[in-house]
């Protein structure tokens, strides 16, 4: 079929799809998906610039996801002056003996030939520890003693909630220099492991460190860029525009803020979009293809191939950064505790392939798509196993078990869908033109 | 005395539950590094098959109980073991023919190859969850002590007792018996041999005869023995999670590469390594150096360089340190 034609058609058929649950679901349950439907896009779009771009096999997403909901907290959540009295400055002091025993170290390594090297860099990482170890515990013990049970930790700086989403992407950016310095000269699988490696190291710290993000007591409560539904409820001008709109006002309200959610969020994705459009389009993205397609032909016609692959690593864990940011801004509390690399960083890595790597419509088109089946597929299960179960007896194991196995058809079914597109559709629903 | 103590603490608290740690690394990294070595690319669904593979032999133990064997003083797992060994050899030959073998056909690149055992990973898992469910499974029956504690202080009258698990003296031997047979399998056999042959150089081997579908299986069938032998110790000697299984993956990854992906030898050093390592930096020494230092000098402090929730970090800090001064891994691996 003709691209122009196809191509829209697969758009409206996730609109269709998301219209289908309003009817039968609700228009709540539609809306959620939408939301986070739109969220994952935004995610897959930060993949395929890396993937689809690149050719850069990263598969620690969830890292970047889950650096971006730790901004929300630390730009939107009011500081804790009490913690930051007791602890704070030396948690700082702690932290900048820490870097700064780093930078001698690699100055050390710089600086010092042979074995002299090795004695004097080792000596410097060594008692750089303990000192770092020495100033940091005090510190953290300090603050996570002030009031545990609702803070312990040194808050944010209380500013809107939006400027969380740029600086989320800020974040996931300077992680992703500091990983690609370190590991973008590797081959492209020990890149693979090695970004798998750091998003569960970034997790273990945010799971770990409570004075940062109060760890897995999570952090609840975070400032709404949009307003609370209660306080639309007792707005008497919303609730006569409701009930002049034939809605009862608890509903109207629960749209209303879900809707203003959906419109923010279409607004990052068009921005995004079309830079990732532009740079798709522009000499830097054909340079990008030609170093995906042929690395030593780029190479030699002068590009700095390395210097590249950092770029759009940055650019694209960014992109996954402002994502996560938006996603925990959504869910209004941060639980490291639920980040889980099926969900944030190998079902992202579905969506792109099924929806066509290299082509920025087709990671939008697979973000929806998917995420709609990963909501989707758990009660269609269900409904299926009921039927299949309808046939056996009320008491025996066999329809126990197939009731219970449709929670587990999710997995099963992404593993299924993206083998079939590996196999029959390699190039994805939109393929790279 | 004091000296005789600390060696006593170290070998309870560090020595043995490395060693046996390192050995189930290492029989995991040994799959790895085989698939890497013949089939050529990283296989991402190794820790679910390695999921997979316990509990199939956490079904038959079930069998087995139920009908009334058991292995007196050891686990009635291990007498499931072959059975569940037969059971994933099936399913993993059933799965190559049916996604693997075609892309080998068309020759698609490696990393093509890891985005489908992505996909395989995902099936695996719903499959796992199918078949066992998301609870912790605790499977291991029979004897739980070599020897306890208290009969060693008793036995040595020392102040620091070691405690050896059956699972722990289990793990090292079966470790040892499966390395003993593999190595002897690929450098006596002409199957191994044509194996080691394929990994060297694939065109050359085809060109001396040898059987490439033939090859395939066998690494197959070797890599579904390796995955279940050491999911059912690690099952025995912890405990038995589906999600567990998976996040093994990256120490077992790690492992692989600083050996050197390709090189079984390595693999099994590699265990080793990162299994030592994550021990060592996660334990708290104070332990064993109250003992060494003089009283005046005793830590204050746990000496615990860091929390064990760290471990990953650990075996994470060793890959880079290796990969960026000796990219080849310790023992010379392959780079495709």
């Amino acid at each position: 079929m003709n691209p122009a034609i196809k191509n829209p058609l697969l758009f409206a058929l996730v609109a269709v799809l998301i219209i289908g649950t309003g009817v039968m679901q609700g228009w709540n349950s539609a809306l959620l998906i939408l939301n986070m439907g739109l969220i994952s896009a935004i995610m897959a779009l930060g993949v395929n610039l890396q993937w689809g771009f690149a050719g850069l096999f990263n598969i620690g997403v969830m890292g970047f996801v889950a650096l971006g909901g730790l901004a929300t907290v630390l730009i939107s959540m009011p500081p804790v002056t009490e913690a930051w009295s007791a602890g704070g400055i030396q948690i700082i002091l702690g932290l900048i003996a820490g870097a700064a025993t780093i930078t001698a170290a690699v100055f050390a390594q710089r600086r010092f030939q042979g074995r002299k090297r090795t004695f004097i860099t080792l000596g410097v990482l060594i008692i750089g520890f303990f000192v770092y170890r020495a100033v940091f515990d005090a510190g953290v013990i300090a603050v996570e003693a002030v009031n545990p049970a609702v803070s312990g930790y040194l808050g944010g700086l209380g500013l809107p909630v939006l400027l969380a989403w740029p600086v989320g992407g800020l974040l996931a950016a300077g992680a992703a220099w500091i990983i690609g310095k370190t590991a973008l000269g590797l081959r492209s699988d020990y890149l693979a492991i090695a970004t798998l490696g750091i998003a569960e190291i970034i997790i273990a710290i945010m799971k770990n460190e409570d004075w940062l993000g109060r760890g897995v007591k999570n952090v609840i409560g975070l400032p709404r860029p949009v307003p609370y539904e209660i306080d639309l409820q007792q707005d008497p001008g919303f609730v006569e525009r409701a009930i002049s709109l034939g809605l009862d006002p608890v509903t109207a309200s629960t749209l209303y803020t879900k809707i203003g959610y959906a419109l923010l969020f279409t607004v990052v994705l068009l921005v995004l979009l079309w830079l990732a459009q532009k740079a798709l389009n522009s000499p830097w993205g054909r340079m990008m293809r030609a170093i995906r397609d042929n690395e030593v032909a780029a190479e030699a016609m002068g590009k700095d191939v390395t210097a590249r692959h950092l770029q759009i690593f940055i650019l694209g864990s960014a992109i996954c950064g402002i994502a996560g940011a938006m996603m925990t801004t959504l869910d209004g509390q941060l639980t490291p505790g639920t980040y889980q690399p099926l969900r944030f960083t190998f079902l992202v890595w579905v969506m792109v392939i099924v929806g066509g790597s290299g082509n920025n419509f087709g990671a939008v088109l697979g973000g929806m798509l998917i995420w709609f089946l990963w909501v989707q597929v758990e009660p269609l299960g269900l409904w299926l196993m009921n039927i299949l179960a309808s046939g056996l007896d009320e008491a025996s194991p066999l329809r126990g078990q197939l009731i219970e196995s449709a929670a587990h058809m999710r997995l099963l079914t992404m593993g299924v869908i993206l083998l079939l597109v590996l196999r029959f559709s390699p190039r994805g629903l939109i393929p790279e033109r | 005395m004091d000296f005789l103590n600390a060696l006593v603490a170290f070998a309870n608290f560090v020595f043995v539950p490395g060693l046996a740690y390192g050995a189930q690394l290492a029989i995991g990294a040994l799959g790895v590094t085989m698939i890497y070595g013949i089939l050529r690319f990283s296989n991402f669904a190794h820790g679910d098959t390695m999921a997979f593979g316990t509990a199939m032999t956490i079904k038959f133990t079930g069998l087995l109980l139920a009908a009334g064997i058991t292995f007196g003083p050891l686990p009635t797992a291990l007498l499931a073991l072959p059975a569940g060994i037969a059971a994933t050899c099936l399913l993993v030959l059933f799965i190559d023919w049916l996604v693997y073998q075609f892309y080998r056909d068309q020759k698609a690149s490696p990393v093509i190859l890891v985005i489908v055992s992505m996909g395989v990973m995902f099936v695996m898992n719903g499959v796992v969850r199918f078949v066992i469910g998301v609870r912790d499974i605790r499977f291991a029956d029979g004897e739980r002590f070599l020897i306890t504690a208290r009969e060693f202080k008793e036995m040595t009258g020392l102040n620091e007792g070691l405690a050896i698990k059956t699972t722990q003296a289990i793990t090292v031997v079966v470790a040892f018996v499966v390395m003993a047979l593999l190595f002897w399998f690929l450098n006596k056999t002409r199957t191994g041999k044509s194996m080691r042959a394929f990994s060297d150089n694939e065109d050359l081997a085809l060109l001396s005869g040898i059987n490439p579908d033939w090859v395939v299986k066998v690494t197959w069938m070797i890599v579904a023995a390796l995955a279940t032998t050491a999911g059912v110790l690690y099952g025995l000697d912890k405990s038995f999670k589906a999600f567990t299984y998976f996040q093994l993956l990256l120490p077992i990854f790690a492992a692989a590469i600083v050996g050197g992906l390709g090189s079984p030898l390595g693999a099994i050093a590699g265990g080793f390594v990162i299994a030592f390592s994550e021990v060592t930096i996660t334990y708290a020494w104070k332990k064993v150096l109250v003992y060494l230092m003089p009283e005046s000098l005793e830590p204050d402090g746990l000496v615990q360089l860091l929390s064990t929730d760290y471990k990953f970090a650990v075996s994470f800090a060793i890959l880079i340190i290796v990969l960026l001064f000796k990219p080849t891994g310790l023992f010379k691996g392959q780079s495709v």
